[in-house]
């Protein structure tokens, strides 16, 4: 029971992403949904406000002035438009975003999902997460199944402080794509190779399975 | 009479006067736009009891570069108000951090949008404003928020600065300034907030009307003090970061 690797779980997220979208891809494995060939006619939006980036720069072409919001040396595409970090969130608040994707500690089917504080911390970094959360039209998380230690991500209510409240439309960890349902996760699609008896024994919430679930396609 | 000119010759003479207590805005995010000649010279110009706003405190990166890490390192902080007060992996820990844990600097964590957003209302005569960011959340425990449409919206006031560390790529001797790709980020929104703006500036100080009026993209009102960044290593100008493993 691994499923899916990194990249194939971006490439499961990305696949839902429509033409012309405006899309916040986080850190992490998130990046990796704007890394392939999926996603021709994305328009990347960066908290740091730069609108319409390309591939990463290659080796020895990194621009010194132009980073993306992972802090990566990005391209940018001839659309491409720079504005200043207040411009760049009145883009996320007046709800232009339409989809964040981003990691998370945990996220619950209730919609909620916590990523910026881990247990016993003083600090956190919420960095843009709270506001892209709030004002996005969908909220994506890519996250592992579960913890190194084989304890449940997905879970009925988040035990780490929350990041926003009821707002994850869509959840791919390396087991399956699911759907916040309220009492539980909708199983939306199953990675080749995993069954539902496992799906269900790593998850610390009910998982409805439908009658014609379908396999990711890798 | 002519007015006073805003170039300074030195980043010692361009951070000279600042207070102890003062509040410092640092603009730049990850290394674009970061003013690192200027947070080196106030590391030297030694005021104390600073509160530091920026969007991070830095240090988790290498090659280190001058951080908000390194005043408190040096015990001229009080407090930071920032967007990451932990590191982005939780397995990096800032330098900021055991200072933070032992109760020697306090900190407010604030998100990265209603920072920017703060600090744009300061520099637009704003007070305060109602924003969807953090309701819900530990942040907004306790907090005034308010119903507008049927959506909860907290209350959050505006982040006034009395310095705001810059870095630009063109300035004129007005101090029209233009900044280059992702380095604007902070930058604008940082000097309108400032009662003093200091910029770090990568050229030539050119003469005004080098740039046609509307290709400026912070106007010179806003600008008080100006130092050209020297060629290395006199001057620190951003590296390629060392890859993460």
């Amino acid at each position: 029971m691994s499923g899916l690797n990194r990249q194939q779980m971006a490439d499961a997220v990305a696949r839902r992403f429509q033409d012309g979208w405006i899309v916040n891809l986080g850190v992490g494995i998130p990046t990796m949904c704007s890394n392939t060939a999926i996603t021709a006619d994305i328009i990347y939006h960066s908290e740091n406000g730069v609108i319409g980036y390309g591939p990463l720069a290659e080796p020895g072409h990194e621009d010194m002035h132009l980073v993306n919001a992972g802090g990566q040396h990005v391209t940018l595409k001839p659309e491409a438009a720079v504005v200043h970090h207040a411009d760049s969130f009145a883009i996320i608040r007046s709800g232009k975003i339409d989809v964040t994707v981003m990691g998370a500690y945990e996220v619950a089917c209730n919609g909620d999902f916590a990523n910026w504080k881990v247990a016993g911390a003083l600090g956190g970094g919420i960095g843009g997460a709270m506001d892209l959360a709030a004002s996005a039209k969908r909220v994506f998380i890519i996250l592992e199944h579960t913890q190194r230690n084989g304890a449940p991500r997905l879970l009925t209510r988040c035990a780490l402080p929350v990041t926003a409240r009821g707002v994850v439309k869509l959840v791919a960890t390396n087991l399956g794509l699911f759907e916040p349902a309220g009492e539980g996760f909708n199983l939306l699609e199953i990675a080749p190779g995993v069954s539902v008896d496992e799906i269900r024994a790593a998850t610390g919430a009910p998982v409805l399975v439908p009658a014609d679930l379908k396999t990711i396609a890798v | 009479m002519a007015r006073q000119s805003k170039v300074v010759a030195s980043f010692a003479e361009a951070v000279a006067g600042i207070e102890d207590g003062a509040t410092i805005g640092f603009g730049g995010f990850a290394m674009p736009g970061v003013p690192f000649n200027l947070m080196r010279a106030l590391q030297e110009q030694g005021a104390k009891r600073l509160t530091c706003v920026a969007n991070t405190t830095g240090g988790a990166a290498q090659p280190r570069m001058p951080d908000i890490g390194h005043l408190v390192e040096r015990g001229m902080v009080a407090k930071v108000i920032c967007a990451f007060t932990a590191a982005t992996r939780a397995s990096d820990e800032l330098p900021f951090t055991k200072y933070y844990e032992r109760g020697e600097v306090e900190a407010e964590l604030v998100p990265q949008g209603t920072l920017a957003e703060r600090l744009r209302a300061a520099g637009a005569g704003i007070p305060a404003f109602y924003t969807p960011t953090a309701v819900g959340t530990e942040l907004a425990e306790g907090r005034e928020t308010r119903m507008f449409g049927g959506r909860e919206y907290l209350l959050e006031a505006a982040l006034p600065l009395d310095y705001a560390f810059i870095r630009a790529h063109r300035a004129d001797t007005s101090g029209n300034l233009r900044f280059r790709r992702s380095q604007r980020n902070f930058n604008p929104v940082m000097a309108m907030a400032a009662r003093v703006t200091i910029v770090e500036v990568e050229n030539a100080i050119e003469p005004a009307g080098s740039f046609d009026p509307d290709d400026v993209h912070l106007a010179g009102i806003f600008v008080h003090r100006m130092v050209v960044i020297p060629p290395a290593p006199d001057g620190i100008w951003p590296q390629m970061r060392e890859p993460r493993k």
